[in-house]
C-alpha cells in the first residue's frame, strides 16, 4: 500500500522559509502569488491490512516523529 | 562532578564541552547507543552539532536515541542536563523542555560573537553569575529562533524559567541585539524544577582567553558548586 503524509507550519506561525520564496517569486516576476507556506512531503510503502489500518499506522508516526506538533499540522493521503 | 557528554552521529562540539568540563573532573563520553549512563552521573551534557545532519528536523531522530530514556530517567531524579545548541534542539524535540527551535528569522546561518544577559543567579548554572549581567559568548546556529505557543510563553515567563536572553555589551535586550528573532529573546530556559536547561549560545567556547575571553566559565564552575 502506497501513502502520502503532508507535514505543513500551523497557521500563525511564521515561516521565513516560506516568506524567501514567495519574495523569490516576486523578484522572479512570476506575478499573482499572494503567499507561500513551505511544508513536507513524505511518500511511503507500508504493510497495512485495510485504509483505516494504514491511516492508523500513519498518524502514529506523524505524533511520534514526522511532525513536531507544537509548530506543524499533518495530512495523511492513503492512495 | 561527574559529567556525562551523549556522543550522537554528528555531534561536533563534545570535545570543546569536555574541555570545559575538565576544569572540574573527568568527564565521560557516552555513546548514544548506549542505554545507562555511568553510574554515578551529576551532569548530563548533550553537545552541539549536527546529530542526524539535522534531517527531517534538528534534533527530531537523536531524540529517540536510545541513550535519551536513561536521560529522561536521570532528569526526573532531578539529576542536572545541559543541552547546548543543537542539545537544546534534542532536548525540546524529546520534551524536556517546551517550545520549539525555528529556522532564523533572516534565514542565515549565523557564526559569531554574542552578549547574552544572566537573568538570574539563583540556580545551579548561573551561581557563578549575577543577575543582569552581560556575558560574552559564542552563536553558531541556522535553528535558534524560539518560539512556543502564547500560553507557554506566559507560562515560562511568569514562572522565571528564562536562563538567557540576548542582549547588547551593556545587558539591554533590543530588538538589533535578538540575533534570530526569539520570542522575547529566549536564548536559554529551565525546565520547570530549574535541573535542565537548553541554551543556543555556546558557553563551552568561551573559557580560554586566548580565543574570545572567559565568559563561559561561569556556567561550569556553577555546576561545579552545585554537585
Amino acid at each position: 500500500m502506497k501513502a502520502r503524509v503532508v507535514v505543513t507550519l500551523r497557521n500563525g506561525i511564521l515561516d521565513p522559509q516560506g516568506k524567501a520564496i514567495e519574495g523569490a517569486l516576486k523578484a522572479l516576476h512570476v506575478d499573482g502569488i499572494r503567499s507561500v507556506r513551505q511544508g513536507k512531503i513524505f511518500d511511503v510503502e507500508l504493510d497495512a491490512a485495510d485504509r483505516g489500518a494504514a491511516e492508523a499506522l500513519l498518524r502514529e508516526a506523524c505524533e511520534k516523529l514526522l511532525a513536531n506538533q507544537v509548530v506543524e499540522d499533518f495530512q495523511v493521503e492513503v492512495s | 562532578m561527574n559529567a556525562a557528554v551523549i556522543l550522537f552521529p554528528g555531534s561536533n562540539r563534545e570535545g570543546d564541552v569536555v574541555r570545559a568540563l575538565k576544569a572540574h573532573g573527568a568527564p565521560k563520553i557516552v555513546w548514544h547507543a548506549e542505554t545507562e549512563l555511568p553510574p554515578g552521573t551529576d551532569l548530563v551534557v548533550l553537545p552541539g552539532g549536527f546529530s542526524y545532519g539535522d534531517y527531517l528536523r534538528c534534533g527530531a531522530i537523536a531524540a529517540h536515541a536510545p541513550i535519551m530514556a536513561a536521560v529522561r530517567a536521570h532528569a526526573a531524579r532531578g539529576g542536572l542536563v545541559l543541552g547546548i545548541c543543537n542539545g537544546f534542539q534534542i532536548l525540546v524535540e524529546f520534551g524536556l523542555l517546551p517550545g520549539v527551535l525555528m529556522r532564523n528569522a533572516n534565514l542565515r546561518f549565523i557564526c559569531r560573537m554574542q552578549h547574552v544577559r544572566v537573568e538570574r543567579s539563583d540556580t545551579k548554572f548561573a551561581s557563578q553569575y549575577h543577575q543582569g549581567q552581560a556575558i560574552k559568548v559564542a552563536i553558531a546556529h541556522g535553528e535558534g529562533n524560539y518560539t512556543a505557543d502564547a500560553q507557554t510563553i506566559a507560562r515560562i515567563e511568569g514562572e522565571g524559567r528564562v536562563a538567557f536572553r540576548y542582549c547588547d555589551a551593556h545587558g539591554k535586550v533590543t530588538g538589533s541585539a535578538n540575533p534570530n528573532g526569539s520570542t522575547h529573546a529566549i536564548a536559554g530556559i529551565y525546565s520547570e524544577r530549574f535541573n535542565v536547561l537548553g541554551l543556543m549560545p555556546h558557553p563551552e567556547n568561551l573559557i580560554d582567553p586566548l580565543v574570545g575571553g572567559i565568559d563561559g566559565r561561569g556556567l561550569f564552575a556553577s555546576l561545579a558548586a552545585a554537585v
